[in-house]
C-alpha cells in the first residue's frame, strides 16, 4: 500500500479497507529499512506518528472526516514543530525544540494527517544539492552516488523512494522544483503569499515560499487544498479566495497557449534534456494546446540579482542566531562579542557563512545602491518580462534544471557552478510566480523534470496541466531500483 | 571586485563571525569571485526602473493594536542556553577593571 497515491489511499482509509495505523506503520518500516542508505530524514517521530494514526482511525470510524484524515506525511525540517526538534539542517539548531507549530504544520495536523518525521535539507535552505546539511548529504534514490538536489533534497528523496506519500518543501530559488526534477517526483511552489510563512524558518523573506513534493499532481492538489490559506500571522500572506484545486484537474487542455522561452533552451541545456522536453511539448500539442515561442530576455541576470537579494536578506534574518535565547552557544565565552562570534562561527557551516558575508557586504555603508538597489531594479525587469509573456500565453514551459542529478562532491568546491544549476528556477522566485516541476522522462536512467510556470494565483491551471500530462504518460509512476 | 584579507576581516566583524587566518585564505577568493559574478548586473540598464520590493506591489498589512499572543515566557526560556530568575544570562557587558572603588 506504500506504493499508492494519496488519492487512492484516502479512498481506502475512508472505506475502512486499511487503517491509518497500518499505513503509518508500513511507511515507518520502509524508513527503517531504507533511510540508513538515503539519509532523507533528520528526525523520525515514530511514537507521535502512531498516536496520531490511532486518533485518526477513531475519527474515521465515526464517519464524516477531513478527506485526508490518517494520511502520513513528512515536514521539511525548516517548519517549526511543537515539542519536536527543528534543526533547519544546522548545528546552530541541533538542540532546538520549537515551542510552537508553524501554521502549515498546524493546518495538516488539524486536517488529520500523520507526521512521520522531519526531512533533511541544506543548512538554512541554502544549497542545490543537500550537501550543506549538518546531518550529512542525502543520496538520490535513482543513483546513490548522486545528489537529490536541494535544498528540499530530503523531502524529494523520501517521496521518490516511497518513504512517505508527500512532504512539504520550501522554495527560495528553486528548492522544491529542482530536487523534484532530480528525484523524478512532482513539486509545486505556489505564488508568493499563497502559503503561510509563519513558523517556517526565514532565509530570504521576500522570496521564500512553502509548497509540496508528491508523486502526482492530483496528490499535490489534495495537499495544497490544506496548505493554501490566508494567515493573519504572516504579514506577507495574501488574502485571496482559495479554490478547490481538485475540481479543475480534469479541465481540457484544448486551446491552452503554452510559451517556450528561447532562453530556457540555449547552449547551457543538456541536449538530451532539451529533446525530452520537446517530446513533452508534443504531448501537449496532441491534447490541443497551442505552442508559442516567447522570450524572457533578462533570464541571465536573475542569478546575479538573486545572489545579492537572497544573501542580503539572509544576513539580516540570521542575525537572530546569537547564542543568547535559543540554539547553539559556544563554550566559556570571554565576553559578549566572543559569545556572538564564536557561537555563530561554530554553529554555521561554510555556505551559510559565505552568504551572510556577501549579504553583509552588499548592505554595508556605501554599497547599498550598487548591490541591493540594483538587484531590486533587475527584479522589476524580470517581472516585466513575465508580464509581457503572459499577454501572449497562459503557461510557460521549459526544463527545470539544465542537467540531471550530478555526482556528490562534484560542485562543492566551486560555489558559482552550484549557483548556476538554478538558472531556470530563480527568476520565478524573483517575480513571485507559481511554478511546478513534473517528471518528463529519463536521460541515462536519471529523471528529467519539466517546469510549468503560471501567472499569479494560477496554481489550479498548473495542476490541471500537470494532471493532464500524467494521465497520458507514466514517467511519474517509475520506481527507483532497490526501493 | 577583489577583496583583501582586511576587507573580509571587516565584513566578518560586521557579521559577528570569527575567521582564522586559514579561514580568511579560504573565504577571500570565494567571496571575491561571487562578487565578480554579481557584477554581471551592471550589464543591465536600470535607469528609470523602479526597485521591486514586492512582486504583487502589496504593502505590509496592518492590524489593530491588540494583544493577540498569550504569555509563553516559560516555554521560550526553557530552550535558552542560560537563564536565571526569568532573565537571559550573557557574559558581563560592563567593563569593571578601570573603576574598582
Amino acid at each position: 500500500m506504500t506504493y499508492q497515491t494519496i488519492a487512492q489511499l484516502t479512498n481506502d482509509l475512508q472505506n475502512k479497507k486499511i487503517s491509518s495505523v497500518e499505513l503509518t506503520q508500513s511507511f515507518l518500516n520502509r524508513i527503517k529499512q531504507h533511510d540508513k542508505t538515503l539519509n532523507s530524514f533528520i528526525t523520525v517521530t515514530e511514537e507521535e506518528a502512531l498516536n496520531h494514526a490511532k486518533a485518526a482511525d477513531t475519527q474515521l470510524s465515526k464517519g464524516i472526516t477531513h478527506p485526508l484524515m490518517g494520511i502520513p506525511m513528512a515536514q521539511k525540517d525548516i517548519f517549526c514543530t511543537r515539542g519536536i526538534k527543528t534543526t533547519c539542517g544546522s548545528k546552530m539548531l541541533d538542540n532546538f525544540i520549537s515551542p510552537y507549530d508553524a501554521t502549515s504544520v498546524q493546518q495538516f495536523k488539524e486536517a488529520g494527517l500523520v507526521l512521520l518525521g522531519k526531512t533533511n535539507m541544506d543548512e538554512f535552505a541554502m544549497g542545490s544539492s543537500n550537501e550543506n546539511s549538518f546531518y550529512g548529504p542525502v543520496k538520490n534514490p535513482w543513483d546513490l552516488e548522486r545528489v537529490p538536489g536541494g535544498s528540499s533534497g530530503g523531502s524529494a528523496a523520501a517521496v521518490a523512494a516511497y518513504l512517505t506519500p508527500a512532504a512539504t518543501g520550501t522554495d527560495t530559488g528553486g528548492s522544491i522544483r529542482q530536487p523534484a526534477a532530480l528525484c523524478g517526483v512532482t513539486g509545486i511552489k505556489p505564488t508568493y503569499g499563497r502559503v503561510s510563512r509563519f513558523g517556517m524558518i526565514a532565509f530570504a523573506s521576500s522570496l521564500d515560499q512553502g509548497g509540496l513534493i508528491t508523486r502526482t499532481a492530483e496528490d499535490a492538489a489534495l495537499m495544497l487544498n490544506v496548505m493554501a490559506k490566508f494567515d493573519e500571522k504572516d504579514s506577507t500572506s495574501v488574502d485571496q479566495p482559495v479554490p478547490d484545486y481538485t475540481t479543475t484537474l480534469n479541465n481540457p487542455i484544448t486551446g491552452l497557449r503554452i510559451g517556450l522561452p528561447k532562453e530556457y533552451f540555449n547552449q547551457g541545456l543538456d541536449p538530451a534534456i532539451a529533446k525530452t522536453i520537446q517530446d513533452a511539448v508534443r504531448e501537449y500539442e496532441k491534447m490541443g494546446a497551442t505552442i508559442v515561442d516567447i522570450s524572457l530576455p533578462n533570464t541571465e541576470l536573475s542569478i546575479p540579482a538573486y545572489y545579492v537579494i537572497a544573501p542580503a536578506e539572509c544576513s539580516s534574518n540570521l542575525a537572530r542566531f546569537d547564542g543568547v535565547r535559543y540554539g547553539y552557544r559556544c563554550k566559556d565565552p570571554r565576553d559578549l562579542e566572543d559569545l556572538y562570534k564564536r557561537s555563530r562561527s561554530e554553529g554555521f557551516g561554510n555556505e551559510v557563512k559565505r552568504r551572510i558575508m556577501i549579504g553583509t557586504y552588499a548592505l554595508s555603508a556605501g554599497y547599498y545602491d550598487a548591490y541591493y538597489l540594483k538587484a531590486q531594479q533587475i527584479r522589476c525587469l524580470i517581472r516585466n518580462d513575465f508580464q509581457e509573456a503572459f499577454k501572449k500565453v497562459d503557461v510557460i514551459l521549459g526544463p527545470t534544471s539544465p542537467t540531471t542529478a550530478f555526482k556528490l562532491g562534484e560542485k562543492m568546491s566551486d560555489p558559482i557552478s552550484m549557483y548556476l544549476s538554478d538558472i531556470y528556477t530563480i527568476a520565478v522566485n524573483l517575480a513571485g510566480l507559481p511554478g511546478m516541476s513534473i517528471p518528463a522522462g529519463f536521460v541515462s536512467n536519471l529523471p528529467v523534470g519539466m517546469q510549468l510556470i503560471g501567472n499569479y494565483f494560477e496554481e489550479a491551471r498548473l495542476l490541471n496541466m500537470a494532471h493532464a500530462y500524467q494521465k497520458t504518460t507514466h514517467w511519474h509512476l517509475q520506481t527507483p531500483k532497490g526501493f | 571586485m577583489s577583496l583583501t584579507h582586511e576587507d573580509v576581516k571587516k565584513i566578518a566583524h560586521l557579521a559577528r563571525l570569527n575567521l582564522s587566518e586559514k579561514d580568511l585564505s579560504f573565504y577571500t577568493p570565494q567571496l571575491s569571485s561571487i562578487l565578480n559574478f554579481v557584477d554581471h548586473m551592471n550589464q543591465a540598464n536600470t535607469a528609470q526602473i523602479e526597485a521591486l520590493a514586492h512582486p504583487l506591489d502589496l504593502n505590509q498589512r496592518l492590524r489593530a493594536d491588540q494583544i493577540t499572543e498569550p504569555d509563553q515566557r516559560d516555554a521560550f526560556q526553557a530552550i535558552a542556553p542560560q537563564v536565571e530568575a526569568g532573565l537571559y544570562l550573557v557574559p558581563k557587558v560592563i567593563e569593571t577593571d578601570e573603576v574598582e572603588a
